[in-house]
């Protein structure tokens, strides 16, 4: 599982920290969202792609395919 | 599209129940007609109101000789420097992106304590007039106004000033005119406000003004902006949240047996009430199509009906029932895409402090009057009551 953020299209509405916090975080000089580790653990998968459904610039990329490399 | 309907803003509800939407946004994506005669497209749908919150091709700014106003009041408002919801990207972007450290989720969750204290106090001063009391006056609207004007560095003190010309701002039915008059009281107020701030003091409004790259009117504009966004919204939900309670007693034993539900059960009250119902503008730059093959035009309006999308029933089954164990979160009451609600982390730590506390402190709180005597705001744009008589 591979998580990518997009900066430019963040507007720093926090649905991420709010969902999976041990994941994203918001930088305190401009709010834009940062990502704490970008191959989380796959029993994040849920949250993450509520984070991403969540996020209303559409900033939060959750890609799946290795889940099941991961658990091989 | 040919047929093409009246309907005015706010939408009466007068049939039915006041909670759910006016009854002329029941239908599919419709061809309506504004005030001045201006086509405008009515979307309902969830997928539709989504995609196109979260389309670039679609236009904010009220600059736009096509944007479509509600009400002529509104269109008075029309500014050469609008404030930053009314912009488009990179403008609404530069102005935005000045205020996002203030709503960091970490600084709101820091604020708590002190949202907590607001609540508490001003629950001791509604409790010490004695019952009954009118939950909008003396606990709805002052803990959002006392919590903004110190973010915003307002001066509570002015708040009756600034609230009367606020309603007045939001008001469907007084003159333009007076609208215009509203408005330009609090630019002038705040104007006058942020000019004696810069000297040092603290809050938004003081960074706001110590910007070499802002001007006062736009110190100004968005300063309303957050002064309006940051009482009349919370407000409004909270007063109404309240009275969903009482009418759904057993949703609230629920609440009070697991306070811990209580973040889940705002944004349920976020989504079934969905205070900004008069419909979200925007204008189309290009063709865009939408679900079911419709296809908007560029330069063509469209108005997206928030609390329509809200009640979808295939993402919230049961879309007319509350449910406060609901997983609501997918809910647009707070907008979607680069302009959805800055304020959100504050709004939903207000909401969640003032409702799990009202429910904890005055277990036995009820109507004091008959339901039917209760007084919503109708004729604004952001629906609410206008008073809640309770007793306890």
């Amino acid at each position: 599982m591979h998580v990518t953020v997009d900066q430019d299209r963040c507007c720093s509405s926090g649905q991420c920290v709010l969902t999976a916090p041990d994941v994203f975080d918001q930088s305190e000089e401009d709010g834009l969202v940062l990502l704490l580790q970008d191959r989380p653990d796959p029993a994040l998968l849920p949250k993450l792609r509520t984070a991403a459904a969540l996020c209303p610039g559409g900033a939060i990329t959750v890609a799946a395919e290795q889940v099941e490399e991961v658990e091989a | 599209m040919s047929v093409v309907d009246d309907i005015s803003f706010p939408a009466p509800r007068e049939s039915g129940c006041p909670f759910d939407p006016p009854p002329a946004f029941r239908r599919a994506a419709t061809r309506i007609s504004l005030w001045d005669g201006k086509p405008c497209w009515m979307l309902t749908d969830y997928r539709d109101v989504r995609a196109v919150l979260s389309d670039r091709r679609f236009s904010a700014d009220t600059r736009n000789p096509a944007f479509p106003f509600l009400l002529p009041g509104q269109q008075q408002l029309r500014r050469e420097k609008p404030n930053f919801l009314r912009l488009d990207d990179p403008e609404h972007a530069r102005l935005r992106k000045m205020l996002t450290t203030d709503f960091l989720i970490k600084r709101v969750e820091a604020m708590r304590p002190d949202i907590q204290r607001i609540v508490d106090e001003t629950l001791d001063a509604m409790v010490g007039h004695g019952s009954p009391a009118d939950l909008v006056a003396e606990f709805a609207l002052p803990v959002p106004s006392l919590v903004i004007c110190d973010l915003l560095g307002v001066p509570y003190e002015d708040h009756e000033f600034f609230q009367r010309q606020s309603v007045r701002l939001l008001d469907s039915t007084i003159p333009p005119q007076d609208v215009r008059a509203a408005f330009d009281l609090l630019i002038e107020y705040l104007t006058d406000l942020a000019a004696t701030k810069h000297a040092g003091s603290t809050g938004i409004l003081a960074k706001l003004a110590a910007r070499d790259d802002l001007s006062a009117e736009e110190v100004a504009n968005n300063g309303l902006l957050l002064l309006l966004a940051g009482h009349e919204t919370t407000a409004n939900m909270t007063s109404l949240s309240t009275l969903v309670l009482l009418r759904n007693p057993a949703q609230a034993d629920r609440l009070r047996a697991e306070p811990e539900l209580i973040g889940g059960a705002v944004e349920e009250l976020l989504r079934y009430l969905t205070i900004v119902d008069t419909g979200l503008p925007r204008v189309a730059m290009e063709d865009v199509e939408l679900s079911d093959g419709l296809v908007v035009k560029a330069g063509e309006a469209v108005l997206l009906i928030l609390s329509m999308a809200n009640r979808d029933e295939e993402l919230f089954p049961g879309a007319t029932d509350l449910d406060v164990t609901r997983d609501a979160r997918r809910h647009l009451a707070f907008g979607f895409g680069v302009h959805q609600c800055l304020g959100q982390p504050l709004a939903r730590a207000e909401l969640q402090i003032a409702l799990s506390t009202l429910l904890r402190r005055l277990p036995r709180l009820r109507l004091a009057v008959p339901f039917e005597e209760v007084a919503f705001r109708n004729e604004t744009l952001i629906y609410g009551l206008k008073q809640l008589p309770v007793a306890w």
